[in-house]
């Protein structure tokens, strides 16, 4: 009997320590603060000096990846040609099936030119059919906002 | 007389229990054949969950099975993750820096607790009480919270690499989980006090689903289970394996075998925990923590290797064949879940139906583990 009533005093003080301050916020209204390693949607990544992307499309994030939820394919950079880009060939189209992603991270960690990032991307939806299918531009966009907002840079050459 | 008593006879009912039950912890089916309120026996069904991650691994290289392991048992991930390093790391009969070793120790401690507030969270819940839920939650969060700055997730981490780390931690890790370390022992100790020794609790687990020692050897339990049992028996003593022989910590062990010992040696180990976080944080080495492969592809000589750790749920076990190409032959997990849950049968058999949902809770099975 005693014990019960220790009991019942013990959970009646908790609720009443949870009354103080609630620790759970309304979602929509309060984000989530997100970490600064946070891996988000992958973005591509765009050189600021050439005015160009970083990602040449050479495909070793696609054939890295585990779920296969990427495709790319490259084109002769005609930036090469008249001499303001050292880049050969330069990604013509990209696109991630964000359905498929599962945020891994490994498509950076493999990427040679630091052309991919997680992103702090993570809310996203699309009322057609292939609305989570996002091609290079939109991937540019998400890449773009999160260089501005982070600060990246790109890693230095030895 | 003699007729009203034959109509009268009882049969026994068959009760369906999941697969969307709310307390079998997942998509876990249990076909119960009960008499009255007593179960006589009892049919468990798995496979709702099956992803087929062992035949998954076959076709994927060595470093994109990181990101299966993290799925199978989805709350103990940086344990997964580091049982399937260390096979692939015996293969390739290399070590780790020392570095590397000590995060990935404080790392998965910090996933044990984690793990273990989840569980005694939803004991409560089981057992009907609402409120320690709600606090291990806050606990289990911030821990949450701490892995997503240090491996830019909360869950699937994908942060042990074959031979290292994938990136350095931040430069206050050590101050942050400094910090941590008393605000996580608030939390435990706000959730012990509310359940372990409440009345309501003791009434509902003590001598509830009592396995012997014996038994539970012949079941091939692990871990908690086995140790409510009285076996002292945990990988990280008896066969140490990462740097686990540096710390100095106790295996708490049960008496009884009953729901109540489970739970209190889960509550126990969590201190322990603890403390062997508070050791591995003061004797953190300097050095590198990148992988020495970099980012060659891994091709292991042909061989095979059986390497096992000790999760929250218990012993898992990885076994790896490899033919030399850079993908494994064969992949062969252990799942400690599937193991412990082997014993539902001998446990529910002649108990309440009340207290299945106990029982259940109290082997503390991960069903995406179980059907993996």
């Amino acid at each position: 009997m005693l014990s019960t009533v220790k009991g019942m005093i013990q959970t009646l003080s908790s609720t009443w320590r949870g009354l103080r301050k609630p620790v759970t916020k309304l979602y929509p209204e309060n984000p989530t603060v997100l970490q600064n390693r946070f891996m988000g949607f992958p973005g591509l990544t765009w050189d600021k000096d050439i005015d160009e992307p970083f990602c040449t499309g050479c495909m070793v994030c696609i054939r890295n990846c585990p779920t296969q939820c990427m495709t790319a394919t490259m084109k002769d950079n005609p930036k090469f040609a008249d001499e303001s880009s050292k880049r050969r060939k330069i990604v013509d189209e990209f696109e991630i099936n964000l359905n498929r992603c599962i945020l891994c991270g490994i498509c950076v960690d493999v990427c040679n030119f630091d052309a991919i990032v997680m992103t702090h991307e993570h809310e996203e939806s699309g009322s057609y059919r292939d609305g989570s299918r996002m091609k290079l531009d939109g991937l540019l966009e998400i890449g773009g906002k999160y260089q501005t907002q982070s600060g990246w840079k790109p890693a230095p050459k030895d | 007389m003699m007729q009203d008593q034959q109509d009268n006879q009882t049969i026994d009912m068959m009760l369906n229990m999941g697969p969307q039950h709310p307390s079998t912890h997942g998509v876990f089916r249990m076909e119960l054949r009960i008499d009255g309120e007593k179960i006589i026996d009892v049919k468990p069904h798995i496979g709702y969950l099956h992803r087929g991650s062992e035949k998954l691994s076959e076709g994927e290289q060595y470093h994109q099975i990181i990101t299966l392991f993290d799925r199978m048992d989805y709350l103990a991930n940086f344990n997964n993750e580091l049982v399937y390093c260390m096979a692939v790391e015996r293969l390739l009969d290399m070590e780790p820096s020392k570095r590397t070793e000590y995060i990935r120790v404080i790392l998965c401690e910090l996933n044990r607790i984690a793990s273990h507030l989840l569980y005694v969270g939803t004991i409560g819940l089981d057992a009907g009480a609402m409120t320690p839920a709600l606090f291990s939650f806050i606990g289990r969060d911030r821990i949450q919270t701490l892995f997503e700055s240090i491996s830019g997730a909360r869950m699937m981490h994908n942060y042990f690499k074959i031979g290292g780390l994938k990136q350095e931690v931040p430069d206050d890790f050590v101050r942050m989980v400094k910090d941590i370390m008393p605000v996580i022992r608030r939390d435990i100790d706000q959730t012990e006090k509310l359940l372990t020794f409440n009345e309501i609790f003791l009434s509902r687990t003590k001598d509830i689903g009592v396995i012997t020692a014996e038994q539970a050897i012949d079941y091939g339990l692990t871990g908690p289970c086995l140790r409510g049992s009285g076996i002292n028996y945990d990988v990280r003593k008896s066969e140490p394996y990462s740097v686990y022989q540096d710390f100095d910590f106790d295996v708490p062990v049960g008496l009884d075998g009953d729901c109540w010992d489970r739970h209190w040696v889960r509550v126990k180990e969590m201190h322990e925990s603890l403390r062997i976080i508070e050791q591995a944080i003061d004797k953190l080495p300097d050095g590198d923590v990148a992988s020495p492969l970099g980012r060659r592809l891994i091709r292991p000589s042909e061989g095979e290797v059986y390497v096992k750790a000790e999760n929250p749920r218990g012993e898992i076990g990885v076994y790896l064949v490899s033919d030399g190409t850079d993908k494994p032959y064969r992949l062969k997990v252990r799942p400690p879940s599937f193991c412990n849950l082997s014993a539902i049968q001998l446990l529910l058999q002649n108990s309440w139906v009340a207290d299945s949902v106990v029982i259940l809770g109290s082997l503390d099975i991960v069903l995406g583990e179980v059907d993996r």
